[in-house]
């Protein structure tokens, strides 16, 4: 048992961190605080890729004259971390749109807690 | 300029007169619009080139920056993304020219980001639907989706908000898909489609490809407003603009079943995918989703409401088609995803042209002064109705058909009796629409002039869209036969 | 075996395009009243004429067939003028002729609104009945079947009261359910028999579907049909109906929504599912016991209705169901006599139903207990009644008489004592609720101080026209019976079919 969370503990870190996210974003009234649960599930999401890019003992994914070419498995997958910039540039742009669309709710209503909106709305 | 390019040519149209767009509107405004008309023109014309140059010679493929897959990028012009890019270009067009005059009175002074938005939109979608990478997929549909998320949230004073809850929904579908895909990356080591699938298949541990296809499942079950999922949809569809609805609302959930599509029939082996209880699950949310859209439609007073209500039903009748992964379930999804999206983007003209003209789309404010001020919009309404309902010879009816013989192949007696309900359970919300508008005397007391903003038909750029779609509605049903011999049949993935 | 070869022609599809094209005709001429009336008198005269020309083939054993394009991969939209879609053709195409110069004379009496729609949802429903005449298989039956309840909607709400609202949603509510079940039927034939297409004697021979399977598909196919030829309980949109104006009911009732029903049941039951499978399956005593059932107890509620319209209306619940009763006799004289009656329930319905409408334009009358000594200011019409009533009682001359004869052989041919008595007694129950209208309007004094007047020629013309044709088709029933026993010998002697070939294939 014990075992098995030292092996795995990021991945137990990254699974809470994706239910709290997600949790945020179901529970929590007020639209900011949705956005930052939004954002943790995002990051989750995306530190779960580099955690699976990780390979123990390698070094980051740049040429080292060191340790050469032959063997690829002496860096780590340089490929999830680029996929995951460009994913980190739609999250920041994904919380820029979110963001406008919060000012011109509180533009016209005056508030950000979503119950109150809808009562306004009625 | 070989057809070799073509697939990367029809997003790349949208992107460059995304740009223009901006430069020209800058420099005079009035230019947007034809600028926009023009570049889905072309997107549409490449398009439909595409899918005939496909039809004749096989699939294209287009290799990014020169590099081979499955290192590269590749975008892939096969049987279905021609199909679905012809489906997404053409109507996106139509919407387009129709959403000319209602963005000039609705959302005045914001035309030119509009339109700009609208062609990212659509690079998003023929993106999503040509790429051969399923990391690629991601960011067009995220591209895709922030592009909706503009569309939508110009409207009434509640769009903001609705589109706020779309974009977290979206996100976290979105997301729920990229999670999904690390598991599959993980396991597989690549993230080109056909190099994934063949990977796949020999991989011993099915635990974490399970565990990818259901998150990525989820992910396109939200993106495409599949029942319990659809929360987001209605207020989303309903408080927009009336341009914004008329694009988004045809194409956005349909580009979401084609990933399910494309994911389940052909980055898996058919044969693998069939015995995944996703995807009957899928089915059987499909058939609630059809009940629950048609029943919540009928208790809507808002024309927009009730049609996006609808289309969570519509969608439905999609995800059933899927979830019995045989050949006549796949054409009737694949058929449906066309018929749907000529039927919903036809009625969604008509409550913009509606909302021109009366100020409004409030069922109940319907009456049948509407019959003589616009006859013609009325009429493609009505024929776009009967379609809903599934009279023959509309395009409806087939879907109906086909859907209908793929569940009985499956004894699956459910979708049947799903089906004869949904469709007279339709019959009541669109006729309790029609009755109004074509036979509900005005109230004592108001006139019909005063309702009418401006009295009559709306203008040719308005109509003609709303025709062709109607007139769609009957050739779509009438060459259906052809449709399923010469397009859809071919395109069946090898194995179903 | 197919008692008939087929040649190419297309004459059919004109049969059928024609009033269509007439619809568009009529609705982009709506202001000008005598150029929409031409347009609907020559589709009807151009109509009957190509339908006629369809008949000497028919009888001659050879069926003009047209196939357009595949609707779904292996279905094609086909039409076939085989010896049932003639016969059934002709009576409706024959009946819009007469009918259309009743309703030209009604609407202008009766100055009725939105006339342009009338005239065109008319024409629309012509060409989408004699499609359901001609289909050559069960999906293009059922294309034209669902375009004839969609035209039928706009003549049942003509009026657009509140009341006429209301019969509209109960009469579409109806008409779907019954499509809905008959697009299951039909893909589930689809997939059992695997083809459509309408053979004598039946497709479902050999084609190795379970007898579970078949007694299904006939049940949900029943059900299609069922309701516009208005079996009880499937009956209830009939009555509603009734509504619309005169010419309308006349329409429904005798040219070609309910036959439209009824030519449905006879052709599944002679050329989809065949004697053979329906006599085992026991789905002929199905048949004919809810049939039974109909003719006894239309006739009984009809005895108790004041309303003249509603009254017609259950009689014809209970004659349609003579037709199904007749079909489902499987036996020679009785499927003969089915068809006759199909024909002859026509005309005389049409009589009453004209006769009606008549009384209602010129003295406002709807029920009655209110035409005491109508037949003293109406003589023509009343006239036509009666003879018209005699008919539908089974009093010959008049051609109720000759169907009624044959379906009364028929039963004695199939052994069916039970389906006597019914037919008997039904006699006369029909006797017992025409005959005091008839006695009312002759033998009773008016008790209106001012006299009325008799309807205007053009409405009495067409009335006379049709009652004479009930007697002319009493005492000459020669043509009709010449393609019935067309139908009657295919049917039978198909595979699977009567004595010859007790063996399926």
């Amino acid at each position: 048992m014990l075992e098995n969370l030292e092996g795995h503990f990021a991945y137990y870190f990254l699974a809470s961190l994706t239910v709290i996210g997600f949790y945020g974003m179901l529970a929590k009234r007020n639209l900011v605080k949705k956005l930052i649960g939004m954002t943790i599930l995002q990051t989750s999401i995306i530190l779960f890729w580099l955690v699976g890019a990780y390979r123990a003992g390698g070094s980051v994914p740049i040429y080292d004259e060191r340790l050469g070419m032959a063997d690829p498995a002496r860096y780590v997958n340089p490929l999830p971390h680029t996929l995951m910039l460009t994913a980190i540039v739609v999250a920041v742009v994904t919380l820029g749109v979110a963001f406008a669309l919060i000012i011109a709710i509180h533009r016209s209503y005056g508030t950000l807690d979503e119950e109150e909106l809808l009562e306004r709305m009625r | 300029m070989t057809a070799a390019n073509l697939p990367a040519l029809i997003p790349l149209a949208y992107l460059v007169t995304a740009l223009l767009i901006q430069l020209a509107g800058a420099w005079r405004r009035s230019l947007a619009p034809t600028l926009a008309v023009t570049g889905a023109s072309a997107g549409a014309v490449l398009a439909l080139a595409g899918l005939v140059r496909v039809a004749a010679s096989g699939p294209l493929s287009y290799e990014l920056g020169g590099w081979p897959p499955p290192v590269g990028i590749e975008f892939v012009l096969d049987g279905l993304s021609a199909f679905m890019v012809a489906v997404v270009t053409v109507v996106g067009l139509v919407a387009l020219v129709h959403g000319g005059r209602t963005t000039a009175t609705e959302i005045p002074g914001r035309v030119v980001p509009f339109l700009s938005a609208s062609m990212i939109f659509l690079t998003g979608l023929t993106g999503m639907v040509l790429t051969g990478d399923l990391f690629n997929l991601y960011v067009f549909l995220e591209i895709s989706s922030l592009a909706a998320y503009a569309l939508l949230a110009v409207g009434s004073r509640q769009a903001p908000l609705s589109t706020f809850r779309y974009l977290t929904m979206g996100t976290a579908g979105a997301s729920f898909y990229l999670f999904g895909l690390a598991f599959l990356y993980l396991e597989a080591g690549t993230l080109n489609m056909a190099d994934l699938g063949r990977i796949l298949s020999l991989v011993e541990s099915h635990a974490p490809v399970i565990m990818g296809l259901t998150f990525m499942g989820v992910g396109m079950a939200l993106k495409m407003a599949l029942f319990p999922l659809h929360g987001w949809l209605p207020d989303a569809y309903t408080d927009a603009s009336s341009a914004g609805t008329s694009l988004v609302a045809p194409l956005g959930t349909k580009v979401a079943a084609y990933v399910l599509l494309r994911l389940f029939f052909y980055v898996l082996e058919p044969e693998y995918a069939r015995g995944l209880p996703l995807l009957t699950a899928v089915g059987y949310l499909g058939i609630a989703g059809v009940v629950w859209g048609s029943v919540m439609a009928i208790l809507q007073p808002e024309l927009k409401r009730m049609l996006a209500y609808s289309s969570v039903s519509q969608v439905g009748y999609i995800a059933a088609g899927i979830g019995l992964a045989s050949p006549l379930g796949f054409i009737a999804a694949v058929l449906h995803i066309l018929n749907h999206a000529f039927m919903k983007a036809c009625l969604f003209l008509v409550a913009g042209s509606l909302r021109l003209r009366r100020g409004h789309s409030h069922i109940p404010r319907f009456d049948r002064s509407l019959r003589r001020a616009m006859p013609w919009s009325m009429a493609a309404f009505a024929l776009a109705a009967l379609s809903m309902i599934g009279i023959p010879p509309t395009a409806g009816f087939f879907s109906k058909w086909y859907l209908a013989l793929a569940a009985l192949e499956q004894a699956n007696w459910v979708l049947l009796a799903a089906l004869v309900a949904s469709s007279l359970l339709n019959a009541v919300y669109f006729f309790r629409v029609l009755e109004r508008m074509y036979l509900v005397p005005a109230p004592e007391g108001v006139g019909t002039a005063p309702a009418a903003i401006e009295p009559g038909e709306v203008p040719a750029s308005m109509l003609v869209p709303t025709l062709v779609l109607a007139g769609g509605l009957l050739v779509l049903g009438l060459g259906n036969a052809w449709l399923v011999t010469h397009l859809i049949r071919p395109m069946l993935p090898a194995g179903l | 075996m197919i008692p008939y070869e087929t040649y190419p022609s297309v004459q059919p599809l004109l049969a059928v395009l024609v009033s269509l094209a007439a619809a568009g005709l009529i609705v982009a001429s709506g202001r000008r009243p005598a150029l929409r009336e031409t347009w609907t008198l020559a589709a009807a005269a151009l109509k009957f004429a190509l339908v006629l020309g369809l008949v000497p083939g028919a009888l001659a054993g050879r069926a003009a067939e047209v196939t357009l394009f595949e609707i779904s991969p292996g279905v094609a939209l086909a039409l076939r003028a085989d010896p049932l879609g003639v016969f059934f053709a002709l009576v409706a195409s024959g009946l819009w002729v007469v009918t259309s110069v009743y309703s030209i004379g009604y609407v202008r009496a009766g100055g009725e609104a939105n006339q342009t729609r009338y005239f065109a949802s008319f024409a629309v429903c012509l060409s989408a009945t004699i499609g359901v005449a001609f289909s050559a298989n069960l999906l293009t039956f059922l294309v034209f079947y669902e375009m004839l309840s969609l035209a039928t909607y706009p003549l049942v709400i003509h009026k657009e009261t509140p009341e006429a609202l209301a019969a509209g949603r109960k009469y579409l509510a109806y008409a779907l359910t019954a499509g809905g079940l008959l697009l299951v039927a039909t893909a589930w034939t689809w997939q059992a028999a695997g083809t459509l297409e309408f053979r004598p004697g039946g497709i479902f021979a050999g084609s190795g579907a379970g007898p579970g399977t078949i007694r299904a598909i006939f049940l949900l196919a029943l059900v299609g049909v069922g309701v516009k030829a208005g079996i009880m309980p499937l009956h209830g949109w009939l009555p509603s109906a009734m509504v619309a104006p005169t010419p309308v009911s006349a329409l429904l009732h005798a040219v070609a929504v309910v036959k439209s029903g009824v030519f449905g049941v006879v052709r599944l039951v002679g050329f989809v599912f065949g004697p053979e499978l329906m006599r085992d399956l026991g789905l002929a005593a199905v048949l004919a016991g809810f049939a039974g059932a109909t003719v006894v107890l239309a006739s009984l509620i009809a005895l108790r209705q004041d309303n003249l319209k509603r009254r017609l209306a259950y009689s014809t619940v209970g004659h349609l169901s003579y037709i199904v009763l007749g079909a489902a006799l499987l036996s020679p004289s009785g499927l003969s006599g089915a068809l006759l009656h199909l024909v002859n329930h026509a005309t005389m319905k049409i009589t009453l139903f004209f006769c009606a409408g008549a009384i209602y334009v010129s003295l406002k009358k709807k029920n009655v207990s209110e035409l005491d000594g109508v037949g003293r200011d109406m003589p023509w019409t009343m006239g036509a009644f009666t003879v018209a009533a005699l008919g539908l009682a089974g009093v010959p001359p008049v051609n109720g008489f000759v169907s009624k004869y044959l379906l009364c052989l028929g039963t004695l041919e199939a052994g069916e004592v039970a389906a006597l008595v019914v037919l008997l007694l039904s006699g006369l129950l029909n006797a017992a609720y025409f005959f005091p209208i008839v006695h009312r309007a002759f033998f009773r004094p008016s008790r209106d101080p001012v006299r009325g007047r008799e309807a205007p020629a053009v409405m009495v013309i067409p009335i006379a026209v049709v009652a004479v044709l009930s007697v002319a088709l009493g005492l000459f029933p020669n043509l009709f019976f010449d393609l019935a026993s067309a139908v009657t010998a295919g049917v039978l002697a198909g595979p699977g079919g009567g004595v010859t070939a007790g063996i399926g294939p």
